[in-house]
């Protein structure tokens, strides 16, 4: 394996931090895998799929995996820092911002809008993966059930994943052995 | 407000959901607008959804969202907080995991794991953003601004921001127009 040196890691990860907007997933493939190719491919879909379905952000779990890969443990500090901190001193200037004009009809109007832009990007995120994904009979049962559980009796969220993840294990074992 | 225990309440609140967080913060949502707006009442729909707008177009994850409301109920504290909260319990998970990760590769177990976990992350995301929608609604030009993101999102291969953007402005043309009032 290459060595990367922790340097590199954050160069790389606050770039992908930076320029990745509506989004990581994307940016982050880029750097990694075309940029500086300290990945294949495989390599990097292999972790961005350990990633998914791993609880939390994404691509901070594929971070905090490709780092320590690279360098142990500080690695794995050195690239979440990477791909967090620009972000949040942007952030902070914008929370600024909209602590002072926030108030104003024309800001409050202008992220109305934008706020529902957001809802319908969660909603393509999800309906974007089940296109790409091939379910089957058990992977649109598990969705129905979240959808079921969450929407409809509006079940606390931690108690319909705790309830959904042996429910979803037991299906797809059953159903995919017909 | 009692400092202390807001910290608190945003440490276990966020710890708890980042361990359930499968398919990222997008499918977690639902349990971080039940923490913030029904349960703890730092803040009503209308402004978090505010929020997570500016969090959109922030570049970075958008595990933010997470950092700034921390920062709305207390301050940089409250940021860093929140922030770790979310990030630790996951990434100490994820870390493990990966350095079992080569002796698990290919086996049975991790196949029949990410065949059964995808769907709940993507039936969880699902779920996230129709929870959103309902808590975006300000009148009948939301739920069309919605639609018509979806669709730009699914049928062309523009960068979401742009939808964003987009939607920012066409809420002004509506509202400065006379055509549309926020409920």
């Amino acid at each position: 394996m290459r060595s990367i040196g922790l340097f590199e890691l954050f160069k790389g990860f606050a770039t992908i931090g930076l320029l990745g907007f509506g989004g990581v997933a994307v940016m982050a493939r880029h750097v990694i895998v075309e940029k500086y190719q300290w990945l294949t491919d495989k390599e990097y879909a292999t972790i961005l799929g350990m990633g998914q379905v791993l609880p939390g952000a994404n691509v901070v779990n594929a971070s905090v995996i490709i780092g320590d890969r690279f360098q142990g443990p500080k690695g794995s500090i050195v690239c979440v820092l990477g791909i967090m901190v620009l972000p949040i001193l942007i952030l902070l200037m914008f929370a600024l911002l909209y602590d002072k004009f926030g108030q104003l009809p024309a800001v409050s109007v202008a992220l109305t809008g934008a706020g529902a832009a957001a809802a319908g990007m969660v909603l393509a995120t999800g309906l974007k993966m089940a296109i790409k994904v091939k379910l089957g009979v058990a992977g649109w049962l598990i969705i129905g059930l979240a959808v079921l559980g969450i929407l409809i009796l509006r079940l606390p969220l931690v108690y319909v994943v705790l309830a959904l993840i042996p429910t979803a294990l037991v299906i797809t074992a059953w159903l995919g052995k017909k | 407000m009692n400092e202390p225990s807001v910290l608190g309440q945003l440490a276990r609140s966020f710890a708890m959901i980042s361990l359930i967080a499968i398919g990222g913060i997008n499918a977690v949502l639902p349990a971080l607008r039940d923490v913030v707006v029904d349960s703890m009442h730092w803040m009503d729909d209308a402004t978090f959804m505010q929020l997570f707008a500016v969090t959109q177009i922030t570049p970075g994850p958008n595990v933010v969202i997470v950092s700034l409301v921390g920062w709305q109920v207390a301050g940089f504290s409250g940021l860093l907080v929140a922030t770790l909260a979310m990030l630790l319990p996951a990434c100490l998970l994820a870390f493990l995991i990966g350095r079992i990760a080569n002796r698990l590769e290919g086996s049975k177990g991790l196949r029949l794991a990410q065949t059964a976990l995808v769907p709940v992350a993507i039936g969880l995301i699902l779920a996230g953003g129709l929870d959103l929608s309902q808590a975006a609604y300000r009148g009948w030009l939301t739920p069309l601004i919605i639609a018509a993101n979806v669709a730009g999102i699914l049928f062309t291969k523009l960068n979401p921001v742009w939808g964003l953007l987009a939607s920012a402005l066409v809420a002004l043309a509506a509202h400065y127009s006379g055509l549309f009032v926020l409920a």
